[in-house]
Parts: C-alpha cells; structure tokens; sequence
C-alpha cells in the first residue's frame, strides 16, 4: 500500500480499497491542502476556484486563501509574478485554509521557489516540466534544475509535460499557440480533479457558460481539462488516488462564498428588511473593489452604486443620500478610510446613519495592498479629530460578512450612528461553504421617518437608544439645517456655548456606549467558569484559533477561546471574563491594538501574540503558543 | 408623509429664525435677499427645497433659509448634494459654495459635479479672498495680491471659474454680481430652469478684506460702460454713452464702435445655445480692453446624471420583477446537506 502523501487521514476513517488490478489504490482521507501556484497569468486564481466550487457542490467543507502578486502582470517567470490559490477541502468542520499544502501545482520554477518553504517533508510536488528550462531557472534566480538537482528529496516529485501535452491536445485545432497554451492550467485541473476524485461536469458547464459566445475556447479548454485527467487515468503517474467524503455539515442549503460578496449580499438584505434602497459610494481600492463590483450587478434590487471621483466624494456622497432618506453606505480599505475620516466625523456630527467597510490590508500608507492585516483598528476607533466615537463591528470569516452587514445596519439606522465595518484582505478574498439564512429569520430592520412637526425638534432623543430623529427632505414642516458645527442639544442650532459643547460631546458618546445593549455578552467556548487561559480573537483570526483551541482541548489543556465581534462597544461582560482567566493570549496581525485597548480597559495585562507578514495566522502558530503559554504559567 | 404645502409661498417663508451674521455691508446679504425671492415664485413646495453648503463665509447660506439645509464640510457640497440628489431627485437642491470652497479645496468634486451634469444648481459667491479666515489670497486672488499670506504679493496664477466649469463640460454656466438685484433673480430663475448641474459665478464683495474688488463692473460709469449684458439672439453689445459691440476678427475678438458700424451687421449674434463651448469660452476670458460679459453663457441641453442612474435601477427592477432575497442568496451553485436520517 501506498503512503498516503496528498491528504491527511483523521482517526480510524482510513478505508483503503482496489477495485481491479488495473487501477489505482483509491484511498480515502480526510482533509487535503492543495495549493495551486503559476504565473500571475497562468490562471492559478481561476483553478483554484473551479476546485473549489466543484469540492463545495460536492458536499466538502472547504476554506480558501487566495495570495495574489502585488503587480497585475509583473514580468513571467518571476518571483513577484507568481500567483496562488491555496484550498482544503475536508469531510469534516474545518476552520482554516490549512497550515502546508499537501500538494503543490508548480506551473514554472518561480511558482516552486517561491512556496517551497512552505511545504512539510513529504508533500506532493507536481511541476510542468515545460517551464522548468534554463531561462525560468535564471528568472527565478536559479542556478540548476531543482526537479534534478536533488533538492527536492524530501519531496514526493510528480512531472508532467503541461504544455507540451496541451498543444498536443489542441493540435487539431485552429487556435492560435498563444491561446492554446492558455489552456495549460486546465489541464493541471484535470490532473488534480483525476487525483482527488473529482467530477468534471461541473467546471464543464461553467466554461460553456463562461464562453457561450465564443464555444471554440469553451471547446478546447474542457478538451484540455479532459486530456489532463485522462493523463493520470491512462500513465499511472499517481498510483494512488484519493477521496475526501461529504462533510457532516449542519443541515440545510449550502453554497460556497467568498467574503466580499457575502458583505455585498448583506447589505442588499439589509436594504430589503429595512424597506431603505442601497446607496453605495465608492472608489476601486484593493481589496474593497469587489463589492463595488458585485453591488452594481445588483440594480435590480434597487440598488444604487456611484463610483465617485474619490474616497471623499464616495463617502460624501452616501451622507447625502442617507440625508435623504436612503440607506448610505461606503466601503475602502485602509488608505481609503483615512481619506473619509473627516466625513466620517460630519455623520458623527449630524448624527445620520452611514455604514463605512473598511477591508483591511497591509499598511501603512500604500503597505501591502494585496496582502492581509487587521491593523486599521485603531484607525477607525480613533483616527479623527475631537471626541469621536463610533460603533466598530467586525466580521469573522467569509460568511460572517453577511450577518454582520445586517448588525451594522441595524445599528447604524437605530442609533442613527456612522457604524464601521472591518473585514480584511484574508475573508475578502477566501471562501467557504455558507449555509443559507432563512429568509424570514433575519432581523427586521424596518424603520421609520420622522413626519409630525408637532413633535419634531432636530436633536431630541431616543429616551432608550438616545437616537435623534430621522427627518428627511421633503417632509413639510420639518425643514431644519445640519452641519458640522456644533450643535445644541434638542434644537439643533449653532451653539458655542461650552456646557453645551461639554454636553453633547458626552451625549455622542453615551449614544455609542448603548448600543451595548444591542450587544450579546461574550460566550466563551470551552471552561465558561474561567481557568488558566483563554485566546481571545477578532476578525478573521477566529479559525486559527478555533482549530489550535479544539485540537489543544482533545489533547486535555485547560485552555479556552472567545470572540469579540463588537469592538466597540465591548460586550458588557468582556471585563469580567478576562477576570476568570488566569492568562489571556490575544493573536492579532497587527502590533497588538486590541492588546493596547484592553490593557488600558481592564487593566489587564493580555498577552499579545502578533504577526505582520501579510499572511493570516496557522493554526501552528496559535498552537505552539497555547503550549508556550501554558509551560510558562506552569513552570 | 404629510400632503406637500400648497398654500403660496412668500420671501417671509424662506427667511429662518436664525440672525444672520455676516458683516454689515456684505454682499451676501443681497445674495440672500435674492435667494428668498426667487424660491417662492418657482412653484416648489419649500419642502422640497436643500441648500448644501461647504465651509466659509458663503457657506453659512443655508442656516439662513428655511428650507431644508445642510452645511458640510471644505469642498465637499457637490458631493453631498449628488449623493441625495441621485437618491432623491424629486428634490430641488442648491449647491453654495465660494471661491476657496469650490476650486481649492474641493476642486475635485466641483469639476465632477459638472462633467456629470448631476441636477443640482451650483452657486459660486467669488470674492477672490478668504474671508473666514481673515483674509487670505484665494484660487480667484490676481497675480500680486497682497494679503496676510502673500505679504510680498501673490504669484499664483489666478483661476477663471467660468472658464473651469466650460472646461469640465458644464451645461449651464452663467454669471452675475451681488448687488445686481433684478439680473440675479433673473439668472437665477434661469438656473432653476435648467435640469442638469446649472453654475452660476456671482460677483460678490468682501467689503471687510477685499473691498472693492468687482468695482470694474459695480462702480456707476463702470456699470454702464463696462458690462455687456449677454443676451440670447441679440449681437453682443455694450456701452450706453458710446455705444460699442463685440466683433470677430480673425481668429480673436475686437471691441467695435457700433456708430461706425451702422446696422451691427457686423458683430457677434449671441448664441448661448452652441453646441461647442468655444466662444463662451472666449467671451469668459476677454483680457484688459474689454467688457465684462454677464448673463448666461452657456445653457445646452444634455442627458441628466441622476435620471440616466435610475433609469438604469429601474429598467433592471422592471426586467426582474420577482427578485427576490431568496433568489439573491440561492443564485450560483448550491447543495443540500441531509439532516441525520435516524
Ligand atoms: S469676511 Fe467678507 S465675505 Fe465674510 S462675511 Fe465678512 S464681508 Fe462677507
């Protein structure tokens, strides 16, 4: 029997099998990391999803991360061109896209230079022989041909003629070379589709789709897809093959998703159960630009998307339109927000609803625009002049996102507050199976309009939420006047009067302090009691921290976990549950913000885990830090 | 919502219960005065009325009006104002803005508004001065300017609003003075009118630290002799003691006697209905020997930004009547997991 060296097997799920002599050792594992690697314009990004997607109708549970080269077409064959897509797939909960690929598709010497430390003896290496010439290698800053050099020992090293394979495939048609040679990633896709089991159908109907106008691409692509699977099929190349089973997932209806999208659906749900119509202002930014794009496919729900003539304008214009009654929102990422800042402080001020996404990448300044990073926290609780708080929500992994639309606009419109939304570059962008809401369980957002001038005075309040009331234009004897400027309390005039000033500055922040109300308390995951340590996470490091956390309990550590979803207001039990523990290890990619804040809170001393590679955490990390955490406690 | 107001609206209605606090003798207080006259004759529900504004002396307007207002931040007014035009077109928004305002700080957003010809209505009050903050040269100031900040007097090449707003594409461009009383009303009647972005320069005097500075065109001899009121088919002529008129020569425009002319037949049939922005261009520009055009100079007619948007959404949601959330959150490839079958 073969060792199995493309997957991981759990517990006693093993049941390897041969089915005639003829074909291969079909083998059945668990969970396998695959991590497809090429030119930036070999199409890794477009392999790696098709896997996904056919893995995800499959039944897989999966999780995905993208890394895409900072230049759009950096030069081929370069290190800086080099493009990936990393994918596990499990029959199993997992919660990250897996620590080392068990396989690695290395389309050209840069591609296997470039993710070769981040394999474990053993792993899988299947490369193009084609591109693995001595103009590639120089390109990639070689020396020598590493399939043959011996480098590569400690790997499991599969070869293929790609391209060549792929012309020969195409040879009766009238493509030109160029565009046959497009089609090589298709035929890796093959390759690995025939060693993980994998059905053809599905990325067979997407291309017919994708090229319905110009069927003769449509037709060579899926011939190469079928040429690389009967490749394996016919060469005997792998002699094993493999088999991930369903996941026994939660019932119910699933899709794959990435987070972007999920945040653009989010919103259009919160724009329906709300009854407000979607206003989005935005500017292309790295990585927020998808749910520019996604929203503006979305017009037949009624929403509106103006790409503006800059960050300012974009979030501007979303002010204007929810002055005028629609629901304002604008999403960017770091550098983008710190442009809005001071707009964000005018809806601080004039205390009207607005939903800012901030998709968080490296910083600072331009930093590492397709890299991952949770560093824009202190920016947005605090990057403005005066006093200024606003409600921050942070979403936990790609389907997070859309839940945490519909609480941000929850908020926004009942507190009539600017409310922030961090995501980052790592949920944008990665995937993972969504089980689908009912529609009729998600929270009623519907709101209403201020119309009786009897009543009506620009800065009254909410006794309960401390809101001001929403009037619009257009209402008859409502007309009243906003601004910057300060305002007295209750009527809403120009005031310089300092006891006022004093006053609605406290009265700013108390209107942020309740919506704790609206804010669960902190459920702890493991010893709700307390016990020697908790990992307290937020944003997108909940996965590395859930499967270190797991795994570290199956082992018997007193260790818990938590998840801070609302950074701002804390949930009111936060204080009192870092108190039962005897440590709090709190990972976070950036130099410890939350640490820094929850010192100054509680005065706490948290233990603050940092990483700022533009890489999110594994799940290693987490775990040797637990250990590390644990021995000190102990010792 | 309420029924929209119908009773008829006066000069009394627009006016806030707010003391207005520019300087005596300013000139906008006359700006104002227009303003309030202006709005009841239009036949819109006050109601319907938004003034937003950036920051600056000019940008106060809005507390003054008893309409609906908001005063935004430094140069940002056009994009608020497209914003809540885009989702509320019903709406008759009025953009009011300076010098600093416009083409300084927010010189971004002023040529956008324009380019996309979004219906909002952009008044300019020029003082070539910053006055807010006590006198500084603004994008307007001429070439040696000294102010606070210019002590040896200012470099800068001084901007021509007309001729920016002509430059990003506007499709109406118009310009008066302060105290110009019936030919501001009238103009800004016009403005009114036009259903895209309508930019209006209005002459406006800082009388606390750039006094003086349209007397060219406000001082009594200079009012007769100085300006040529732009009127719509009629030649291009100015001058009430010595009648004179615009007339082209060549490749550029010459000042004329008219009484040597005889019938005019020579000079320059107004036209502000070009389909090139080219001679209002030129008559935006006029140098040193001739005189300051006033009225509108441009008014074409052009797709409007925020009707094209929504008629996007619209045609969209009438293609697709039954979209649903459902549809929205199932579309793509879905599957089923089984609940456990014992
Ligand atoms: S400083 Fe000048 S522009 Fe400002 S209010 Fe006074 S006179 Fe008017």
């Amino acid at each position: 029997m073969s060792l199995p060296v493309a997957g991981h097997e759990r517990g006693g799920d093993q049941s390897p099998e041969r089915s005639d002599a003829k074909a291969p050792t079909v083998q059945r594992v668990s969970d396998v990391v695959i991590r497809f690697a090429g030119d930036s314009g070999d199409g890794m990004q477009l392999t790696g999803s098709q896997f996904t997607n056919t893995s995800a109708v499959l039944g897989n549970d999966l999780s995905t991360l993208p890394d895409f080269p900072a230049e759009i077409r950096a030069p081929a064959g370069t290190l800086p061109g080099v493009s990936a897509f990393q994918v596990r797939i499990a029959d199993y909960d997992i919660h990250t896209p897996g620590d080392t690929p068990d396989v690695l598709v290395a389309m050209n010497p840069a591609a296997l230079i470039a993710n070769l430390g981040d394999l474990q003896p053993n792993s899988a290496i299947i490369a193009n022989t084609d591109e693995f010439n001595e103009r590639n290698f120089k390109k990639a800053g070689l020396e020598g041909n590493p399939l043959e050099d011996g480098s590569l020992s400690a790997f499991r090293v599969f070869t293929a003629d790609i391209t060549t394979m792929t012309r020969k495939a195409l040879e009766d048609s009238d493509l030109d070379v160029r565009t046959k040679d497009r089609c090589k990633n298709l035929f890796a896709l093959g390759m690995v589709y025939w060693l993980y089991s994998r059905p053809l159908e599905n990325t067979v109907d997407w291309l017919q789709l994708k090229f319905k106008r110009r069927p003769e691409i449509a037709e060579a692509n899926i011939k190469v897809l079928k040429a690389g699977w009967n490749f394996c099929d016919i060469t005997q190349l792998f002699q094993v093959r493999y088999e991930v089973e369903k996941a026994a997932l939660e019932p119910g209806t699933y899709r794959n998703i990435h987070g972007n999208s999920a945040l653009a659906m989010g919103l259009v749900a919160a724009s329906r159960r709300s009854g407000l119509p979607l206003f989005l202002g935005a500017y292309p930014i790295t990585p927020a630009s998808d749910v520019l794009h996604e929203l503006a496919t979305y017009k037949r729900y009624g929403v509106t998307t103006f790409q503006a003539e800059d960050e300012i304008a974009a979030v501007c214009a979303a002010i204007g339109a929810s002055f005028g009654g629609a629901l304002g929102v604008t999403c960017s990422s770091g550098p983008g927000i710190a442009l809005k800042s001071e707009a964000m402080n005018l809806a601080v001020m004039v205390e009207l609803p607005l939903v800012v996404c901030d998709i968080q990448r490296g910083g600072p300044s331009t930093g590492l625009p397709t890299k991952t990073e949770q560093s824009d926290l202190l920016q947005v609780l605090f990057g403005r002049n005066g006093d200024s708080p606003v409600p921050v929500i942070a979403a936990a992994r790609p389907s997070d996102c859309f839940e945490v639309a519909l609480e941000a606009v929850r908020i926004a419109t009942r507190y009539m507050v600017p409310v922030v939304l961090l995501s980052d570059g790592y949920i944008a962008n990665g995937s993972e199976p969504w089980r689908l809401p009912e529609i009729e369980d998600l929270p009623d957002l519907r709101t209403s309009f201020h119309d009786d001038p009897e009543t009506f005075l620009p800065y009254m309040r909410d006794e309960r939420t401390l809101a001001r009331p929403w009037a619009i234009p257009g209402t008859p004897g409502l007309e009243h006047r906003i601004g910057g400027l300060e305002k007295a309390d209750v009527t809403g005039k120009v005031s310089y009067d300092p006891h006022n000033h004093e006053r609605m500055t406290r009265l700013r922040a108390e209107k942020v302090a309740r919506v704790v109300q609206d804010v669960p308390d902190l459920e702890v995951h493991g010893d709700p009691d307390g016990g020697e340590l908790l990992v307290l996470g937020w944003g997108s490091t909940l996965g590395a921290i859930t499967g270190a956390v797991n795994q570290a309990r199956e082992q018997g550590k007193p260790v818990s976990r938590a998840h801070l979803r609302w950074l701002n207001p804390f949930p009111a039990n936060l204080g009192e549950v870092l108190a039962r523990f005897d440590k709090v290890l709190l990972p976070e990619m950036n130099m410890g913000q939350l640490a820094l804040l929850l010192r100054g809170h509680f005065l706490i001393d948290v233990q603050s885990y940092t990483k700022i590679e533009g890489k999110p955490f594994t799940r290693q990390e987490i775990s040797d830090q637990i250990d590390r955490q644990l021995g000190a406690s102990r010792s | 919502m309420s029924t929209e107001t119908t009773t008829t609206l006066s000069k009394k209605d627009f006016q806030s219960d707010d003391e207005v606090r520019w300087c005596p003798g300013c000139g906008d207080y006359a700006i104002l005065s227009a303003v309030q006259t202006v709005f009841p004759s239009l036949g819109i529900p006050r109601e319907k009325f938004v003034i937003v504004s950036g920051i600056g002396c000019s940008s106060r307007f809005p507390y003054y009006m008893n309409t609906y207002g908001f005063h935004t931040i430094h140069g940002r007014a056009p994009a608020v104002a497209t914003g809540l035009k885009m989702s509320r077109p019903d709406l008759s928004v009025w953009v009011v803005t300076g010098d600093g305002d416009a083409l300084s700080i927010g010189g971004n957003h002023f040529m956008h508004v324009l380019r996309r010809n979004v219906g909002v209505k952009v008044l300019l009050f020029n003082n070539r001065i910053y006055g807010l903050t006590k006198g500084q040269y603004s994008p307007t100031s001429e070439v040696g300017k000294r102010t606070k900040s210019t002590p040896l007097g200012s470099v800068d090449a001084p901007f021509n609003p007309l001729a920016v707003a002509l430059g990003a594409g506007a499709t109406f461009v118009a310009r008066s003075v302060d105290i110009f009383q019936p030919h501001l009303k009238s103009v800004l009647e016009r403005a009114a009118a036009h259903p895209g972005t309508a930019f209006v320069e209005i002459y406006q005097n800082c009388n606390i630290f750039n006094d003086k500075a349209f007397e060219n065109v406000t001082e009594k001899s200079a009012r007769s002799e100085n300006v040529l009121y732009l009127e719509h088919g009629e030649p291009l002529l100015f001058g009430k003691e010595s009648p004179r008129g615009i007339a082209r020569s060549g490749n550029s425009l010459e000042v004329v006697d008219v009484a040597e002319d005889g019938d005019g037949a020579g000079l320059v049939q107004w036209d502000e209905r070009l389909p090139s922005a080219a001679l209002a261009f030129e008559l935006a520009t006029l140098g040193p020997g001739f005189p300051v055009p006033l009225g509108v100079f441009r008014d074409v007619a052009a797709p409007v930004y925020e009707d094209a948007v929504i008629a996007q959404v619209r045609a969209q949601e009438e293609a697709h009547p039954d979209a649903t959330l459902e549809q929205l959150i199932r579309g793509g490839d879905t599957w089923q997991v089984a609940g456990p079958t014992s």
